[in-house]
């Protein structure tokens, strides 16, 4: 069986833990010539150039090789080639096939065809495993533990693909609480929540951010995302309601940091830069061993 | 027996010797339910009635298949257009067991995903749901995980 990583719930607790322990690892030493001789296709369907940078250090660092396209507009896709064909010839030449792509499913649909493991680099709205496991273990360094974590999510909860994946692998640890911050528009999904209410986790939600934000451990903010919207006026309307500033910091617990998926826009406000409880710049750096972790898992090297 | 002879002159749809009877098909699903379970592609012979009067849903349909008898499989792919379906299996113009349609844990083609983003609106794939819930209805994809509604199914 081939080990596809399309969604944060292909993973057990048990993997969960293994990508940390060999993530810490690759922080330690992050040039290993695991890849040696093999190729890894790159295809990027829809830009993305952090997460693209971020897998291609990652192989490169590994000592494998790259094909692969960074825009749709010079692969066969432009052409008006489908999917399954992109993938039935790539897979001839690859041993991994790493990809991005603007439909929904549209990685599932390819792991189906693919004969080389493939692995999720976000399918539109839906998931991106990889920025999960890279929140996770930067989780794990800050805190110590993934247990008792009080999380703060704020922004766009309703489209943020990353907020529910990481609600997801959070749930698999002992008794975390979550807190949800957003406007009426881009509260969070019914469906996570009944999720929660199933396993008996605790959540509570708020539409103000406040003080309230002193209990938390972590801050998970995000980006409300234009393309996410169909209707430019709703998005005008939210787009600027919760800014984080460093005056709002004071009370917060020493241990508390913030994580941020990136880009932003203007959702944290230059001044917290410089707060030792800024994290999400190393939490972009923690993505490289992250994903080094996860490329060994796959393809059995670790 | 005087009740069944009465009952069997009433007969709108001519008996079957042997083979299975499809009955209490909502009449405005009668041909998807024909389509789904192939009988148009098959040569056994079939009589089928529609705009009958039905108590239960106002106009009913009935298909008689000779000589055919469904896997369960088979015949639940039907719960979603015509979940109150009831079929009687024939021997020798008997009825030796009657059965009613299930909604099964995954759905197969027949369905569209309501998510127009989903990679299955946009290439020639086959849909793939797993049943989360069947009272209301409540379909998720393999692909793109969304969950559709009993009132945004859509049919092929």
């Amino acid at each position: 069986m081939k080990k596809d990583l399309i969604s944060i719930t292909d993973y057990s607790k048990e993997e969960y833990l293994k990508i940390m322990k060999l993530a810490a690892e690759f922080e330690e030493n992050p040039n290993q010539d695991l890849l040696k001789g093999k190729v890894v296709a790159s295809l990027f369907f829809e830009p993305s150039t952090r997460t693209r940078l971020s897998f291609e250090t990652a192989i490169n660092r590994l000592g494998g090789r790259i094909v692969g396209f960074a825009d749709p507009d010079s692969s066969s896709a432009s052409k008006g080639e489908t999917l399954h064909d992109t993938i039935r010839m790539v897979s001839n030449y690859a041993d991994l096939i790493v990809m991005r792509h603007p439909l929904e499913g549209a990685a599932r649909y390819a792991a189906e065809i693919s004969p080389v493991p493939v692995i999720n680099a976000g399918d539109g709205a839906n998931q991106h495993p990889t920025q999960t496991l890279l929140d996770m273990y930067s989780i794990l360094k800050t805190q110590g533990t993934l247990d008792n974590m009080n999380i703060f999510m704020v922004g766009d909860l309703k489209y943020g693909r990353t907020v529910h994946s990481l609600l997801m692998a959070m749930s698999e640890f002992k008794n975390p609480i979550f807190n949800f911050i957003a406007p009426k528009e881009l509260e969070m999904p019914r469906v996570y929540k009944m999720f929660l209410r199933e396993k008996g986790i605790k959540f509570f939600e708020y539409k103000e951010f406040t003080d309230i934000i002193s209990e938390a451990d972590i801050i998970y903010m995000t980006r409300v995302q234009k393309e996410r919207f169909s209707d430019p006026i709703e998005y005008e309307k939210v787009k600027n309601v919760y800014i984080l500033r460093n005056s709002m910091l004071n009370k917060t617990k020493p241990n508390m940091k913030i994580l941020h998926p990136l880009p932003r826009v203007n959702e944290i406000h230059p001044d917290v830069d410089s707060n030792e409880k800024a994290y999400y710049f190393t939490q972009a750096r923690n993505g490289v061993f992250t994903r080094e972790a996860i490329i060994a898992h796959t393809m059995n090297l670790k | 027996m005087k009740e069944t002879i009465k009952k069997k002159l009433k007969l709108k749809v001519s008996a079957i010797k042997d083979g299975t009877v499809i009955d209490h098909i909502p009449a405005s699903n009668l041909f998807k339910v024909i389509s789904i379970l192939g009988l148009d592609k098959i040569e056994n012979q079939i009589t089928f009635g529609t705009n009958l009067e039905s108590e239960k849903l106002g106009a009913k349909a009935i298909i008689k298949v000779s000589d055919k008898f469904f896997a369960d499989d088979e015949i639940n792919k039907i719960a979603l257009i015509a979940p109150h379906a009831k079929l009687n299996i024939i021997k020798d113009y008997e009825v030796v067991e009657k059965k009613v349609v299930e909604i099964p844990e995954t759905i197969k083609g027949i369905v569209k995903c309501f998510n127009p983003k989903c990679i299955t609106n946009h290439e020639k794939i086959a849909t793939c749901f797993s049943v989360i819930a069947k009272e209301p209805l409540a379909l998720k994809c393999k692909y793109c995980e969304k969950i559709t509604s009993e009132d945004q199914i859509r049919m092929y």
